[in-house]
């Protein structure tokens, strides 16, 4: 392979996996990795903890500087302007220019905006990059009467709980009829609505801005909403998803459509140049059930190892397993492993089961002949290698339940809702699950509920 | 709520200001029967004498007092050691003892309200305190970068120095504290029957000040029976068995011990003095010795084996309990690099090698009656009793919570901690788990980890986390918003990943 020059464009989960599992294959490789954003790598998942006080900046760094040098990765901090893809060449703003090999863009994506009126308008932003953190900081510094986010999906919670923080009030607008309707199904949705009110946050389901005013220095001032009610407000949170960030490659005969196309092996339409992770977009589903763009930080992971595999042994085409996510909304946590759909299919069975406070639950899918299909579960937390196998190796439910026990990830001590949930399947489906006995500790506690 | 907190506040700063002021508001007045109550027969008619133009004089503070005494004594002991007469030199400090004598104030004519006012208000205001009555315990960790306590600001700077000042004038200066033991006399009389000494006064403060930010650490995880658990835990040890047993002990006339301090943080255990109390006190000593030894050859592995050194460092230790009670404020400002993880390792385990050749000396000498390096023994001795048990694990170990956070002395310095840490890394059953795939590498692990651990390199690839410092305080668990840490005991098969694969990647199954 000699000394092929790689380059990496994105210092992101995808683009930085790519480069240190390349590098672990291959001790020859050159290696340069491009980010306009930030020198080093970081979580952008923790950018909401620095602001809330919880981390500092350098904490985000999952690698100290070091590292990169005795991986013999460099680092450039630079924004692309354009590619050259007949010569290989980079050309930053700057005006200088840099020849790869291989390019691998990870450029990851943005805040989609849709052409609200005044969107550009200072205190509107979304959250993805450093640069909105600081911002963000920026403004919400100084006193704010209220926030308006637009969104009802992760980020959309996440700036919620950002601004609670700071004590800001906080009009939370979601255009569907849920909160994240996209994933949770309405019981789940519900409980963590309620969650969300006990937040004191303003939230409005089928709600819509229609524009964004501005007062006379160009900062936001007021939402108007498609009924043409106005909010008062001086931060506008734009939480409605993400878009791959390719901008700067259109017209350059890279084949794009949502995201720059690709196939199972992360080669793009032009040879020599490959894609990953959020700015990617497959020709074909990866799996059963999953979409052409995988935009969650896992899957941006696989990404880079499976490219970085592909590179130093014989190529595999990408294949993802069983289907996981997980995310927290103020403090409940969700995961879900396998398929749940948010809405009841034709020939799945679903189990639900909800504590009685109503901040736990959990979900099975099941397909008709009982055999597990996915678990959606809130406020507790499940382990990731049982349900992984179960799926796989399509455990019955009655299985699933009778081995549950082992399947809770909770800390030592905590409630065993398991026993209840066994309890609850044993109701609903009968069967002969013999349920898990409370220990020593958990009776001496009375930890039931 | 908010009112309850800020008069908790304004109780808690008034304690403060009382405890900090009472040593200043005392006077003394020595006398020849003073000294010859307080001072050892073999040093008493010397005594007398050097102190002779003390009698009847009124020193107006503590410190003329001291000084006063200091010239008076500090000649002829200098004098003796410029002559090289090594045997005659006094080598015991009287002068705690005689300010505590010769002294009036405020707090020895009124030692209950003394003690109300100062220790009283500060756990009363305390206790008020930490009823804000907001968060979840998902929110137990926001806020403490923009803190100014606890982040290194002003209030951070002056808690530290604080500290150190207390550590210091408490191992070094005991006398000026003097006014302080009398407000604890009436409790020490009434639980040992005997006289309260500066070590009485720091063991109840201790007991307290893990009792209150216990209350706090209860609150703070509320949704957290883990936490919970192991504070109260704490809570007891310290309470019954540092504080309350070997004063009991004392009242009926049995060795003063703390049946869960465990050589060598115990570093005394086997000096001369301590096996002769044990062996001088019949069955109740020799249990002591007994239990002593026990627990160093048979209860740390065997507890380490089965649940990791967390069953004491955070559940038994009152060192460990103060970290996790007082200090959990300030475990985020452990250093977490490389380079830190390098020196401790040094340094730990450098002062575990000194606890050894020093107590395998002490015990050599003890039965060849001094024979061997005899004199080396004893510098030992004081150097480490000086160097480890004073300056390391009080004044930096406590006094630097605001600076490195609140492990400091359990990661760098404790060779307890090393021990244990050596049978948890090579033969237990302990681990913190990894949930699979589902880490996102946004570091609040490594964060808030106090030991210094960065979790997040192990937890992102899919690692179990088999650590020796790690003290099984279960706040990477807690603080994880996706799930992915579960401190768990099982089977020592696939305990130590060498080769994780994270879950959910059909395509290959690569070493990360």
């Amino acid at each position: 392979m000699g000394s092929r020059h790689f380059v990496i464009i994105g210092n992101g989960i995808s683009g930085i996996t790519f480069a240190r599992h390349l590098r672990k294959g291959d001790d020859q490789a050159r290696i340069t990795v491009i980010s306009g954003e930030s020198p080093y790598f970081f979580s952008r998942t923790a950018l909401m903890y620095v602001y809330m006080g919880q981390m500092k900046w350098e904490h985000t760094q999952p690698y100290e500087p070091y590292f990169w040098k005795k991986n013999r990765i460099d680092l450039k901090q630079a924004w692309v302007k354009s590619i050259t893809f007949e010569s290989k060449t980079l050309v930053f703003e700057s005006g200088e220019t840099l020849n790869y090999d291989s390019l691998v863009l990870a450029t990851g994506s943005k805040p989609a905006f849709f052409g609200w009126p005044g969107q550009d308008l200072k205190g509107v932003q979304g959250l993805y990059t450093k640069q909105d953190l600081e911002t963000m900081e920026a403004i919400t510094s100084q006193p704010i009467q209220r926030a308006v986010i637009v969104g009802g999906g992760l980020i959309g919670i996440e700036l919620a709980e950002m601004l609670t923080y700071k004590k800001i009030p906080v009009t939370f607008l979601v255009r569907e009829s849920r909160f994240w309707e996209q994933v949770l199904p309405e019981k789940e949705a519900s409980l963590v609505q309620k969650h969300i009110l006990d937040h004191e946050i303003d939230l409005r389901f089928q709600t819509e801005i229609r524009e964004i005013l501005s007062d006379a220095q160009g900062n936001v001032r007021a939402v108007v909403t498609k009924i043409g009610e106005e909010i008062p407000c001086g931060f506008v949170g734009i939480a409605t998803g993400v878009t791959p960030n390719v901008d700067f490659l259109k017209n350059t005969g890279l084949a794009i459509g949502k995201g720059i196309k690709i196939n199972a092996y992360f080669e793009t339409s032009v040879p020599d140049v490959y894609a990953l992770g959020d700015c990617a977009e497959f020709d074909q589903p990866p799996g059963p059930g999953r979409r052409t763009l995988e935009q969650v930080w896992y899957t941006g992971r696989m990404h880079g190892e499976t490219l970085a595999y592909n590179f130093c042994n014989k190529p595999v085409a990408y294949q993802p397993g069983v289907w996981f996510n997980s995310a927290k909304f103020f403090a409940i946590e969700f995961q879900t492993y396998g398929l749940v759909s948010p809405e009841p299919l034709v020939g799945v069975q679903d189990f639900f089961w909800r504590n009685d406070p109503g901040k736990v639950s959990f979900r099975m899918t099941l397909d008709l002949e009982g055999k597990i299909l996915g678990v959606l579960n809130l406020g507790f937390r499940l382990r990731h290698e049982f349900f992984d196998r179960a799926i796989r190796e399509k455990w019955t439910g009655e299985l699933v339940m009778q081995r549950l026990a082992n399947g809770v990830f909770d800390p030592e001590f905590f409630t065993p809702y398991h026993v209840e949930i066994q309890a609850a399947f044993q109701r609903q489906f009968g069967g002969t699950i013999v349920p898990s006995k409370k220990s020593f500790f958990q009776k001496l506690f009375g930890l039931n509920q | 709520m908010r009112g309850i907190q800020g008069a908790g506040l304004i109780l808690f700063v008034v304690g403060m200001l009382v405890f900090t002021v009472l040593p200043f508001l005392s006077s003394y007045r020595l006398s020849e029967a003073l000294v010859r109550d307080k001072v050892k027969e073999i040093h008493q008619e010397k005594l007398v004498e050097l102190l002779q133009p003390m009698y009847g004089q009124d020193y107006p503070s503590t410190h003329a007092f001291l000084s006063a005494y200091a010239s008076h004594f500090d000649a002829y002991n200098e004098g003796l050691k410029a002559k090289q007469a090594w045997d005659q030199v006094i080598w015991d400090d009287y002068g705690f003892a005689l300010a505590k004598a010769a002294g009036a104030g405020p707090a020895r004519a009124h030692p209950w309200t003394s003690l109300a006012l100062s220790i009283g208000l500060v756990v009363l205001g305390g206790v008020l305190f930490q009823f804000s009555g907001s968060g979840h315990t998902s929110l137990a960790h926001t806020g403490v970068f923009h803190s100014s306590l606890m982040n290194r600001g002003v209030l951070g700077m002056l808690t530290g120095t604080y500290l150190i000042g207390f550590y210091v004038i408490l191992y070094w200066f005991p006398a000026y504290l003097s006014p302080l033991v009398w407000m604890v006399e009436p409790i020490a009389q009434f639980l040992s029957g005997g006289p309260a000494s500066q070590w009485f006064l720091y063991g109840l403060v201790y007991t307290l000040a893990i009792g209150v930010m216990g209350i706090r650490m209860v609150l703070k995880y509320r949704d957290n029976k883990y936490q919970q658990l192991r504070t109260a835990s704490v809570m007891f040890f310290q309470t019954a068995f540092a504080f309350l047993i070997p004063e009991v002990l004392l009242l009926l006339n049995k060795p003063y011990f703390d049946f869960k301090n465990i050589w060598p943080l115990d570093y005394d255990f086997f000096y001369d003095y301590q096996i002769d109390t044990f062996l001088s006190s019949g069955g109740v000593g020799l249990f002591m010795l007994i239990w002593g030894i026990l627990l160093i050859v048979i209860g740390v592995p065997v507890f380490t084996y089965f649940y990791g050194k967390r069953w004491y460092c955070s559940w038994v230790c009152g060192c460990g309990g103060l970290a996790e009670t007082v200090g959990d404020g300030f475990r985020h400002l452990s250093d977490k690099s490389m380079k830190a993880w390098q020196w401790e390792r040094w340094m730990i385990h450098g002062v575990l090698a000194l606890a050894v050749v020093m107590t395998t000396l002490t015990i050599v000498n003890y039965f060849s009656s001094f024979s061997l390096l005899g004199q080396v023994t004893n510098q030992l001795h004081s150097f480490y009793g000086f160097a480890i048990g004073s300056a390391f694990a009080g004044v930096v170990g406590t006094g630097f919570y605001p600076f490195m956070g609140n492990r400091v002395w359990c990661r760098f310095g404790c060779p307890l901690a090393a021990y244990l840490g050596l049978v948890q890394r090579f033969k237990s059953r302990f681990r913190i788990t990894t949930n699979g795939g589902q880490c996102i590498s946004c570091g609040n692990c490594s964060t808030h980890c106090e030991m210094g651990i960065d979790v997040r390199a192990y937890a992102q690839q899919g690692q179990n986390i088999v650590r020796s410092s790690c003290v099984g305080c279960g706040v990477c668990a807690s603080v994880c918003p996706r799930g992915v840490l579960k401190l768990e005991n099982g089977p020592e098969e696939g305990r130590i990943h060498e080769f994780p694969i994270l879950i959910g990647n059909n395509s290959i199954k690569l070493r990360s």
